[in-house]
C-alpha cells in the first residue's frame, strides 16, 4: 500500500481511511524499534533530507531515528547551518536540494504554509513537520495512535483540547484529525488564545478546564509557547497555571481512566503539575515512542513501499 | 490637421446624463464639438478618424490610487511602465502614492515625478504627508502643492499620532488638499497577514481584526469634523467602515472614501493556499464586508473606486505568506472587474463609471472625468462584450502580482486618448 498522495502537509487533507492506513502501518512498524538490532532494509539507498528552520529535540530526532531504522541515508539541516542566513529564499534552498535527488523531504518552518510552498516546487515527497501555527501532521498521527492504543478506539472518545489554541499547530491537526476519527473535540483556554471561528473546524469552546475534563476520555494539554507570544496573551504565569494548568486537584473532576497528553516539551509546574505529567493516566512518554513508529509508516508509505 | 474624429461610438457620460450615438470632434486635446451621428460624416477610415461603432466612449478612467514605484523601486515598475499600465486600462488620470525613495515630500522628487511623466497618461503626485513619511512632522503641504502634488498621504505608512494627524487636516486646509489616510491601528493589527475569521484560523495565519480599519476611520473622521479638514479614506475594507462613513457624511463631515476593485470581488478566501497574490493591507474581508462595500458604491457613500495598484517583484512575492509584500496591481483589471458586477447586475453600469471618472477627479479636485465642449480630451474607448483572458505575462506592468491571473473578463480597452492623442491602442 501506498497513500495516494505526494505529499504530507496537513491532517485537514486526509480522509478517515488514509488515517486508518497509516495507523495500522505504524502498528506493524513499532516492534522495530523493540528488536535488539533496530533496522529494517526497507528504505536502503533513500536519502531524506530534515530541514528545521525552528528548534525541535524531539520531532527532529524522532524523523532521524525513523529514517535510520528503516536503513535510508538521514541528513538533518538546521537553520543555523543552511544558507538561510545568508539570505536564500525557501525556493531557492528547495531548487538546490532538488538538484541533490532527495527521495523526501521533511520540513518545519516557522511560517504557515512554508512546507506547502516547498512542496509546490518539489516532485519529491514533502513532510510537514510542523508550520507555523498551522499544522503538525504527524503529531497528531502519533497523538491518534497512541489513544487508539490506549483506548482501542476513537470513534465516539471525548476528546479535551486545553491551552493556547491559537498558537498551537498541535491543537489544530488534532482537531482534524479526532473529529475525522469520530471523537468528539472540545477546546479549553483563555479567550485570547481562542482564535476566531474554531468551532467550524469542528469542535465546541469551553472556557473553563474543570468543566472540560468532566466526562472526558483524553485530556491534552498543550505547552505554552513563549517564543510565540510577543505580547502576553495572560498576565502571569502564576495565573496562567491557577486557572488552566492540570492539577492533580483538577483532574478529580476527570472520569478515573482518563489519558493525559501533551505534545512536549512540557513546562512543568506551567500548563501541567508534575504529578500529573508522571502521573499513571500520562501518555506522554508512549506519544513520543509511537512518534517513531508513525514516521516510519509515514516513509514508508509516501517513500518506500510497493507502488501501486 | 492636429484634430480627431471619434464617430459612431456610444458616449456615456453620466455625469452630463448623456447616453447616446454621438460624434466626438477633439481639437487642440480639448472636445471641439459633440454631435449626434449622421451618415453624413461619411465611413472612410483616414488617419485622423476613429470608428467606435459598436463600443462605449466613456471619460478616461482616474485612478486616485496608485504606486508607479519611481523613483527608487525601479525594478518594480517605472513611471512610464506604470502609464502604458495605466493606458492599457482606460485610465487618462492616475495619482501615484509618494512611497518612493526617496519619498516625495519635497518640490525635487515631485517635479522629477512629473517630468518623467512627460507624455501619455496624466500623472498627478500625492505628496507626503509627513516628511520622509515618518508619521512625526508635518510636510511641507505648500511647498509639494506648488509643485504639482494634488494630495497628501502616507498611504502604507498610517499615522498613529492622533495630535499630528490633527495638525496635517487643519494644515492642508490652507492649500485645499484632500488628505488621504490608509486607516490602520497598527497596534490593534498587532502583525497580523490576512481578515481575522475562519480562514486564518484554519491556515494557521495570524488575523487583522476590522477593527484596526474601523478605529481609526472613527478616530479620522472625528478629527476632520474638529478641524474642517478635508478627509479621503483609503481602500475601505470592512462593513463598519461604510458605516462611519456614511453617518459622517449625514452629519456633513467632509470626507469621501474609495474602495479597490478586489475588495469588492475577492473575500479572504483568495488566501486559501497561502496564495501571496492575495495578500494586502487593507486585507481581503468577509462576504459581509464585500456586499457592504458594494451597497456603499451603490448608495454614494463610498465615492470612487481605486486600484492601489501596487506591483511588486517575485523577490517580495514568491515568499512564505508571512514574509511577502503586501498589494496587488491593478490597473490593467480594475474596468473589468468592475464591468463584471455591471454584467451581473450588483451596480449599475452609470454607477460604475461615476465611480470611475468624476467621483476621484472631484475628490482630487481636477477638471476631469466628463465629456463636454471646451474640456480635456481624455477619453476610454471599450467594447464591453469582448472577452478577454488575463494573463500577467502580458501585463503593461512590470508587476504580474494579481489574484486574478487566468480569469476570464469581460469588457476590453480598445483605444485611450489623452488629451487629444492616442495612448493606447488594443
Amino acid at each position: 500500500m501506498r497513500l495516494k498522495r505526494k505529499d504530507l502537509l496537513d491532517i485537514e487533507d486526509l480522509s478517515r481511511d488514509e488515517i486508518e492506513l497509516i495507523m495500522s502501518t505504524a502498528k506493524s512498524f513499532r516492534e522495530v524499534s523493540d528488536r535488539d538490532i533496530k533496522k529494517v532494509p526497507t528504505l536502503r539507498g533513500k536519502t531524506i533530507i530534515n530541514m528545521f528552520y525552528e528548534p525541535s529535540t524531539r520531532t527532529r530526532t524522532s524523523f532521524e531515528i525513523a529514517a535510520k531504522r528503516m536503513s535510508a541515508d538521514a541528513i538533518n539541516i538546521s537553520v543555523s547551518t543552511s544558507s538561510t542566513v545568508k539570505g536564500e529564499t525557501l525556493k531557492d534552498t528547495a531548487k538546490n536540494l532538488e538538484a541533490m535527488n532527495p527521495d523526501c523531504i521533511v520540513i518545519r518552518h516557522a511560517s504557515s504554509g512554508g512546507p506547502h510552498m516547498l512542496a509546490r516546487y518539489l516532485k519529491c515527497p514533502v513532510i510537514n513537520a510542523g508550520d507555523g501555527t498551522h499544522e503538525h501532521p504527524s503529531q497528531a498521527l502519533l497523538d491518534l495512535f497512541t489513544v487508539n492504543d490506549a483506548k482501542g478506539r476513537i470513534e465516539g472518545l471525548k476528546v479535551v483540547i486545553a491551552g493556547d489554541i491559537a498558537h498551537s499547530r498541535v491543537a489544530r491537526s488534532n482537531i482534524h484529525g479526532f473529529s475525522t476519527m469520530g471523537a468528539e473535540v472540545r477546546v479549553v483556554g483563555p479567550p485570547t488564545m481562542i482564535p476566531v471561528g474554531i468551532e467550524r473546524l469542528g469542535c465546541s469552546v469551553v472556557d473553563s478546564l474543570e468543566e472540560a475534563i468532566v466526562g472526558a476520555d483524553v485530556v491534552m494539554m498543550l505547552r505554552v509557547q513563549f517564543e510565540r507570544l510577543h505580547r502576553p496573551l495572560f498576565p502571569s504565569i502564576r495565573e496562567y497555571s491557577l486557572v488552566f494548568g492540570l492539577d492533580t486537584e483538577k483532574l478529580k473532576k476527570a472520569p478515573p481512566d482518563v489519558a493525559i497528553l501533551h505534545p512536549g516539551p512540557v513546562n512543568r509546574g506551567v500548563e501541567i503539575s508534575p504529578e500529573v505529567a508522571d502521573g499513571p493516566y500520562s501518555l506522554i512518554l508512549d506519544q513520543v515512542k509511537n512518534g517513531v513508529a508513525v514516521r516510519m509508516a509515514l516513509f514508508y508509505l509516501l517513500v518506500g513501499g510497493a507502488k501501486e | 490637421m492636429d484634430g480627431l474624429l471619434v464617430k459612431n461610438g456610444r458616449v456615456i457620460d453620466p455625469a452630463n446624463n448623456r447616453d447616446g450615438l454621438f460624434d466626438l470632434y477633439i481639437s487642440g486635446g480639448k472636445i471641439a464639438s459633440i454631435e449626434p451621428c449622421t451618415a453624413s460624416v461619411g465611413n472612410g477610415t483616414a488617419e485622423n478618424v476613429i470608428d467606435a461603432k459598436g463600443l462605449y466612449v466613456l471619460p478616461g478612467l482616474i485612478d486616485i490610487h496608485t504606486h508607479l514605484r519611481e523613483p527608487g523601486y525601479e525594478y518594480k515598475e517605472t513611471i512610464k511602465t506604470g502609464m502604458c499600465a495605466a493606458a492599457a486600462g482606460g485610465f487618462t488620470s492616475v495619482a501615484c502614492m509618494a512611497n518612493t525613495e526617496p519619498v516625495n515630500d519635497n518640490e525635487s522628487v515631485t517635479r522629477y515625478i512629473m517630468e518623467r511623466a512627460r507624455g501619455g497618461v496624466n500623472v498627478f503626485p500625492v505628496g507626503a504627508a509627513t516628511k520622509g513619511l515618518g508619521g512625526e512632522v508635518v510636510s511641507n503641504a505648500g511647498e509639494l502643492k506648488m509643485a504639482g502634488c494634488v494630495a497628501l498621504s502616507d498611504d502604507g505608512m498610517p499615522i498613529a499620532d492622533g495630535g499630528l494627524m490633527r495638525r496635517i487636516l487643519e494644515y492642508s486646509k490652507l492649500f485645499s488638499m484632500p488628505v488621504i489616510s490608509h486607516c490602520e491601528d497598527t497596534l490593534i493589527a498587532d502583525g497580523g497577514v490576512m481578515h481575522e475569521g475562519f480562514t486564518a484560523t484554519r491556515l494557521g495565519l495570524k488575523g487583522i481584526t476590522r477593527v484596526a480599519e474601523e478605529a481609526m476611520v472613527a478616530r479620522d473622521i472625528m478629527l476632520a469634523e474638529l478641524t474642517g479638514g478635508r478627509l479621503h479614506i483609503a481602500h475601505a475594507s470592512t462593513a463598519g467602515t461604510v458605516d462611519l462613513v456614511r453617518m459622517a457624511k449625514e452629519r456633513g463631515v467632509n470626507v469621501t472614501a474609495e474602495v479597490t476593485p478586489h475588495h469588492i470581488t475577492l473575500t479572504d478566501e483568495a488566501v486559501i493556499g497561502y496564495n501571496t497574490d492575495a495578500k494586502m493591507k487593507p486585507p481581503l474581508r468577509g462576504r459581509e464586508d464585500v456586499e457592504a462595500l458594494i451597497e456603499g458604491l451603490r448608495d454614494g457613500v463610498i465615492d470612487c473606486i481605486a486600484t492601489d495598484h501596487a506591483p511588486h517583484s517575485p523577490i517580495e512575492k514568491d515568499v512564505e505568506f508571512d514574509n511577502a509584500a503586501n498589494g496587488i496591481v491593478g490597473l490593467e483589471t480594475a474596468l473589468s472587474l468592475v464591468w463584471g458586477l455591471v454584467e451581473n447586475g450588483i451596480i449599475s453600469r452609470d454607477c460604475a463609471i461615476l465611480r470611475m471618472t468624476s467621483g476621484p477627479a472631484d475628490i482630487l479636485g481636477i477638471d476631469k472625468g466628463s465629456i463636454a465642449v471646451g474640456g480635456d480630451a481624455d477619453i476610454a474607448i471599450v467594447d464591453p462584450g469582448k472577452e478577454w483572458l488575463v494573463d500577467p505575462e502580458r501585463f503593461f506592468s512590470k508587476g504580474r502580482n494579481t489574484p486574478f491571473s487566468g480569469w476570464k473578463m469581460k469588457c476590453k480597452v480598445v483605444t485611450t486618448i489623452v488629451a487629444g492623442k492616442v495612448v493606447y491602442s488594443g
